[in-house]
């Protein structure tokens, strides 16, 4: 089993087997997104209340799952680089703070324009909208220390157990803005307080969510094959793989 | 243990003392910011009131951000930081001590002056004891959280920024409770709960902060 893991979690031995990955995950990523997206937007009925601008959940409400998803991957990926020292572990966390900061920050922008029409402004102080801000902090934090830190192996470990610290804190930072704005304002427009959602929304939104963590999935691994092969340029299997070309 | 936790807090607060002014900048600049706002907006009493809890904990949550370097950065650079590691006591205790002394000497002074601030923001007198309470609990963990922050950030150049950046989110519970807390004393209300609400994060971040240190000062110094 273990040496199983470290074949597999060699940087050379993954560079060639993410290669082959990568198509299947893109490729189901294309078909199930424009698929879902054609059920979203043209088969999936008119909102009696909030008329075709809700259309925009089906891609907002899957960019704020992959938001929180990613970031827990990158801290499980950064605890498994401090803690067994896999090296691919720390690539993969390294990888995925962009993707992740991208969704959050996509998540934002579709949120704030849904909340034009329907709030009447762009912004909200709502709770849901400011930990998600908030999380793009994190992102941010993350990837800073990340590229700050001259030697790659400490620049891992710091920004890690960053990560680590971070998700520690997701839960106390989500819960007491949650809190405060209630304790502001009372009861408001909480978008996801729908009691039921339509079977023909329901359908959309899921197959959105599975293409876009797909979508992650390829991204992920483009990324830490680049990531990977960067970190061993001066390694002898990235030159034989140059001298082959 | 016991020992090595006392004699390492003397030594930070005798160093700490040794040079006054360094101590006295982080007050100066609480009182300062807070100045401010009075400054930038029409001070009638019912608008500084209605500011007061907000401008003085984030004045307060600057103030301890600034003063967080000396945590851990002349100990980097004069090497006895790398001197403490090799001590045979276990180094969460040691961090503990450190945080301990920082807060003895800049979180406890922001409590001190904290209600002469209030009175300038024309706060009632019940609020300005629970202001006391909240910063008496907030403070602590601003100390123990931004410990985790410099330790990671200590042996990078120009850090500061980079500082900020990293801490800042994590101190966003406290200063919601805390904040709250006092608006919630101004409208006559009970404060318990957020008042409880910061003694558990005090009680969490007693407990994990040191641990998440003391990782990090291992992985500062490992280069």
């Amino acid at each position: 089993m273990w040496t199983w893991i470290h074949k597999l979690s060699s940087p050379r031995y993954f560079y060639d087997m993410s290669a082959k990955m990568i198509p299947w995950f893109a490729l189901p990523a294309l078909v199930i997104g424009v698929y879902g997206l054609y059920l979203g937007l043209f088969v999936a009925p008119t909102d009696y209340q909030q008329g075709e601008s809700y259309r925009i959940i089906f891609i907002h409400v899957p960019a704020a799952w992959m938001s929180m998803f990613i970031y827990v991957v990158m801290a499980v990926s950064a605890a498994i680089g401090l803690i067994w020292q896999i090296r691919l572990a720390d690539v993969i966390a390294a990888a995925s703070a962009p993707i992740g900061a991208s969704f959050t920050f996509v998540a934002l922008v579709t949120g704030s324009l849904w909340g034009k029409p329907m709030w009447g402004t762009y912004w909200v102080w709502d709770a849901r909208l400011t930990s998600e801000l908030i999380l793009l902090f994190l992102y941010f934090g993350y990837m800073a220390l990340q590229s700050s830190i001259e030697d790659q192996r400490q620049a891992d470990k710091a920004s890690g157990l960053l990560a680590i610290v971070g998700v520690v804190n997701i839960p106390i930072i989500h819960y007491s803005v949650e809190w405060w704005n209630t304790l502001h304002q009372g009861a408001t427009v909480t978008k996801l307080d729908k009691p039921s959602i339509h079977i023909d929304m329901l359908i959309p939104l899921l197959l959105m969510a599975l293409a876009f963590k797909l979508f992650y999935a390829a991204m992920v691994l483009v990324r830490a094959r680049n990531e990977a092969l960067y970190r061993d340029r001066n390694r002898r299997w990235v030159r034989e793989l140059i001298e082959k070309i | 243990m016991l020992k090595a936790f006392y004699y390492l807090m003397l030594r930070d607060m005798r160093l700490a003392l040794r040079s006054r002014h360094e101590l006295a900048n982080p007050l100066i600049f609480f009182v300062l910011v807070t100045t401010l706002f009075p400054l930038a907006v029409m001070p009638t009493p019912e608008r500084l009131q209605e500011m007061a809890p907000g401008v003085i904990w984030v004045a307060a949550l600057l103030s301890v951000l600034l003063s967080l370097d000396r945590l851990f950065k002349q100990d980097y650079e004069d090497g006895s930081l790398d001197q403490l590691m090799l001590s045979p006591n276990p180094l969460v205790i040691l961090v503990l001590a450190k945080v301990c002394a920082h807060w003895l000497l800049t979180g406890l002074p922001l409590v001190i002056i904290a209600p002469l601030l209030g009175v300038l923001m024309a706060l009632e007198p019940e609020s300005l004891t629970v202001l006391i309470y909240s910063l008496l609990l907030g403070t602590p963990v601003l100390s123990l959280v931004g410990a985790i922050g410099v330790s990671l950030t200590v042996a990078v150049n120009r850090g500061g920024v980079l500082l900020s950046l990293i801490v800042l989110p994590l101190y966003i519970p406290v200063l919601i409770f805390g904040a709250n807390a006092i608006d919630v004393a101004s409208a006559g209300m009970s404060v318990r709960g957020q008042l409880f609400f910061l003694g558990a994060v005090l009680v969490l971040a007693l407990s994990l902060a040191p641990l998440a240190t003391a990782v990090a000062l291992r992985i500062t110094a490992s280069r």
